[in-house]
């Protein structure tokens, strides 16, 4: 042993010490660039064959002409620019340099317009129709929107909402009943369908009501209690589905709100008929999701909730009533998500089917955590989600050699990396999921 | 204001917390409550802020008698409380924090008026020089600013009544001496000041008035004048000695070697910034530091529980870096962790199997795959016994035991293998008087039997009392290693990261 180990040293210099490299990223990108280029760059047909792009849409105020793209060089140019980035994000990582949210994203975009020239390659029957995709995607986000801002609403205050997928599917019943009833009172379907979209609040609320109840008076797991909650609204709209409705078709027909286009607006190409040619739950999504924003960071109520979800005892000690506070916001996003399960029904002219929500309500809820809890990153999350979803659809009416079933797929796949890649390390609100017991 | 407590008594089931305690507060003066943990102390106040329901007894404002429902009563007759634990939503800016609870609103929207939250918090912050910034983010700030946006909050409800419970476990020496500053400044500004404290120094530096309170009872007031040795055993209830026998160390050879261990948590931040040091037999080496400058990744990466980064740590020739707890137990490590109810026991299991966690799988407590109650009873008993655990008996959980008692238990355990190095974190922390003398003796008898030792400590006195040699701590670096009596403002400047040629 030598006569330093035996000393020990008084101060050391602050050797800086770093964390290890992570290659998650870059590997993860790197594979997905080199994939696509394989398979969509390479693979689509080459020889002259093209690729249609529309834009516009007859009855828009002027006309943006549809575009050929070259198949097989645009395809590969995307693919291999793709690549070209995640070969920056392992360079970014090698040296320590850190990139936005932007490079993973411009990286899925690239992949993506790949991917859609790729579909449309040598088809001269079909084409890429933009705008099509586009109102899929605001129109598939929709419940998503209502499903995460009601997550929000109670996990900021404290209360973890798993039960969004039964309040959502309750919404969806209780509008469709309302409906009909209204309808074939009055004759006029579309005021069913306005009585419909006021009804569905209701019973999201009762849904919230039942949550709030067993977690905030009886201290149930909050988790147990949602998921019995997804079951019990599924039990319960079959049996009345099976029952009450199909022994009176009359109060489960398809009806649909009007569109509503807004003059002018609703005219410019692409932009018009994808935000501005909508019914009333759409127009009132860009209102909520506004105002949300707003009032949770800079009102009252809102300051009070997230102290509420964040610190309950130091809500207490200012005087604010942490489990009222709770109460209320849970059953308000109840009521939210219920709004937003008209979606399923009267919003896009369907009758109510058994279990017709499809789990869009988990998908809400990594649509909230992927936004980070807040209104604004809800709905970017929920377009995301709301676009894979389109994609979807979009490829079925082109056809393509991918079977339907993984296409089905997409949006679930979509979630899961968004979820576990772009999220990284986020953090929820301190108290959620713990009943504040004085 | 003039603020009375008449003959208030609290219980919790049969236990007594408040036994009918009198307590006279007047604007303009410091009164001290000094107790003992779990004397009852905290009790008192949170009946005082309407947090709970005194059972019997009245509380008196100017003579008149006040009913708090909740702690917005409280706050609203001009009583305003810094927690323990401070009460801050961490993600939010100081001024949201300040008007939580009284938030001023303007305009049609009813939005926040923050400009006014800012421009209060301004005022206050500079009218008792508190370098406060309305818009930083709680969970940024140091834990003495921190406490003074918690007199901000009070203060800015014009809190007549300021109560301080426990105030200066969080800080170090050069904040708690700013804090008692900042107490008097108070006091001539013509708040009463209500401090909550055990810790003797403080209250003979600002204490108008001594009220001291055992088992939940009044046992008598004192003057500030009143030596330490008397205010402890009318704490205690018995004659204390203030200081730890011990006989000088005799170090024989390194034990542990100590090689530019590193700890770099998940978001990067290096907790533990490539520390060196050695420790040999036979003595005793405190660490000090506030909490939370790395003490608690150097011994958890020291026992494995923790993953070290990078470097190295040698245990009497064997690397135990990288290699299982378990392993690291073995090769001759003791470990007290910081929070016993959390690492140090298993609160639903017996005394008796508590004692064994470690070496349950061994001869003579384990015959193949089965266990030996048998032997493990006769072990529990005989531990039970030495460590002098004061309980109804082995199969009694662990849980339900006092918290010194629970500690006994723990260094029961610790202490019953051949120990090369024994690890202790804040090894009294929470316990009385009586458990830490018991502690205390316990650790040295190691320390004189061979073992090298390494206590880690937030109490500045406990470090001098004990150690052979301070290594303090700052931002997960050792800032100096020094001998046992180096002075206290020196300690207390490293401990806010002066190296010790600048600290001196």
């Amino acid at each position: 042993m030598t006569a330093t180990a035996v000393e020990a040293p008084e101060a050391q210099p602050a050797a800086a010490v770093e964390k290890p490299l992570s290659w998650k990223m870059p590997l993860l990108l790197g594979s997905v660039g080199i994939l696509s280029f394989i398979f969509f760059g390479l693979m689509t047909p080459g020889g002259g064959a093209t690729t249609t792009f529309v834009l516009s849409r007859s009855g828009d105020l002027f006309t943006i002409p549809a575009f050929d793209v070259p198949s097989q060089p645009v395809a590969i140019a995307l693919t291999l620019a793709a690549t070209a980035l995640a070969a920056l994000s392992a360079w970014g990582v090698r040296n320590r340099r850190q990139f936005g949210v932007w490079l993973p994203s411009t990286v899925g975009l690239l992949v993506v317009l790949a991917v859609l020239v790729w579909a449309g390659a040598g088809k001269t029957a079909t084409s890429i129709q933009i705008t099509g995709l586009l109102i899929g995607t605001v129109v598939l986000a929709v419940p998503l929107v209502f499903g995460s801002l009601a997550g929000m609403l109670c996990e900021r205050s404290g209360i973890i909402n798993i039960a969004i997928e039964g309040q959502l599917l309750a919404g969806a019943f209780l509008a469709a009943l309302v409906g009909g009833a209204v309808a074939s009172a009055t004759g006029s379907d579309a005021v069913g369908a306005y009585a419909g979209l006021i009804a569905a609040p209701l019973a999201g609320a009762l849904v919230g009501a039942a949550l709030t109840l067993f977690a905030v008076k009886y201290w149930v797991n909050q988790i147990v209690v949602g998921v019995v909650l997804n079951v019990l609204v599924v039990g319960l709209t079959n049996f009345f589905f099976g029952t009450l409705m199909k022994n009176n078709p009359e109060l489960n027909r398809a009806i649909g709100l009007p569109d509503l286009p807004i003059p002018l607006l609703s005219k410019i190409p692409v932009l018009g008929p994808v935000l501005f040619d909508q019914n009333i739950l759409v127009y009132s999504m860009y209102v909520i999701v506004a105002v949300l924003n707003v009032m949770l960071f800079r009102s009252r109520w809102g300051l009070r909730m997230r102290a509420v979800g964040e610190h309950p005892k130091a809500a207490d000690t200012v005087g604010i009533k942490v489990n009222r506070t709770r109460v209320r916001n849970t059953i308000l996003g109840g009521a939210v998500a219920g709004f937003g399960g008209a979606f399923f029904t009267v919003a896009s002219g369907l009758a109510f089917n058994k279990e017709m929500t499809g789990g869009k309500g988990y998908i809400a809820l990594a649509a909230m955590i992927l936004g980070r809890w807040s209104p604004k990153g809800a709905l970017a999350a929920a377009l995301l989600f709301g676009f894979a979803d389109s994609l979807r659809e979009q490829f079925g009416i082109i056809g393509t050699a991918i079977p339907s079933q993984f296409l089905a797929m997409l949006p679930y796949l979509a979630t899961i990396f968004a979820v576990a890649g772009l999220v990284g390390h986020v953090r929820p609100p301190a108290a959620e999921g713990i009943p504040y017991k004085k | 204001m003039r603020l009375e407590l008449k003959g208030i008594t609290k219980r919790f089931g049969t236990f007594t917390a408040n036994d009918s305690i009198d307590l006279l507060v007047e604007s303009g003066s410091v009164h001290a409550l000094l107790g003992e943990n779990g004397a009852g102390k905290s009790t008192l106040m949170n009946v005082l802020f309407g947090l709970y329901d005194a059972d019997e007894g009245e509380i008196l404002l100017d003579g008149e008698p006040a009913n708090f429902v909740g702690p917005g009563d409280a706050m609203a007759a001009g009583i305003g409380m810094v927690h323990q634990h401070f009460m801050l939503v961490h993600p939010f800016t100081v001024a949201e924090n300040v008007m939580l609870g009284h938030e001023d609103v303007r305009g049609p929207a009813k939005l926040l008026d923050l400009e006014a939250a800012r421009a209060k918090v301004k005022e206050i912050s500079d009218r008792f020089n508190f370098d406060v910034d309305p818009d930083a983010v709680i969970e940024d700030l140091p834990v003495g600013a921190q406490q003074r946006v918690e007199i901000i909050k009070a203060l800015s409800r014009d809190a007549q009544v300021l109560i301080l419970d426990e105030p200066t476990a969080v800080l170090t020496p050069q904040e708690t001496d700013e804090l008692l500053g900042i107490v008097k400044d108070l006091r001539d500004a013509g708040t009463a000041v209500v401090l909550i404290t055990h810790k003797l120094r403080e209250v003979k530096a600002v204490a108008d008035t001594i009220t001291v309170i055992r088992r939940g009872k009044v046992v008598g007031t004192a003057e500030p004048t009143a030596s330490q040795e008397e205010l402890a055993s009318l704490m205690v209830g018995r004659d204390v000695s203030m200081t730890v026998d011990k006989e000088d160390a005799t170090p024989g050879d390194v034990v542990l070697e100590v090689r530019d261990l590193a700890v770099v948590d998940e978001a990067g931040i290096a907790r533990l910034n490539s520390v060196s040091f050695d420790v040999h037999r036979g003595e005793i080496l405190a660490i000090a530091g506030v909490q939370g400058n790395g003490q608690t990744e150097l011994t958890e990466a020291l026992l494995g529980l923790e993953k070290a980064t990078a470097g190295r740590a040698v245990l009497d020739g064997e690397i135990i870096t990288g290699r299982s707890i378990k392993d690291v137990l073995m090769a001759g490590l003791g470990f007290v962790p910081e929070d016993r109810t959390e690492h140090g026991i298993v609160a639903d299991m017996t005394i008796a199997n508590n004692l064994i966690l470690d070496l349950h799988d061994q001869p003579p407590y384990a015959k193949g795959v089965a266990l030996q109650p048998g032997v493990i009873a006769d072990e529990a008993r005989k531990h039970v016994e030495a460590f002098d655990v004061r309980t109804t008996g082995i199969g009694q959980t662990a849980g339900s035991l006092s918290g010194g008692n629970q500690q006994k238990v723990v260094l029961a355990r610790e202490l019953s293998r051949p120990l090369k190095l024994l690890i202790a974190s804040n090894p009294t922390r929470g316990l009385d008087v009586g458990s830490i003398e018991f502690v205390h003796k316990r650790i040295i008898a190691e320390r004189d039997s061979g073992a090298g030792v390494i206590i880690v400590s937030s109490e500045l006195d406990e470090v001098v009392a004990l150690a052979d040699r301070i290594a303090v701590m700052y931002h997960g670096d050792i800032v100096g290693i020094v001998p046992p009596d180096t002075d206290r403002d020196t300690l207390g400047l490293m401990m806010a990261g002066a190296h010790e040629e600048e600290a001196a």
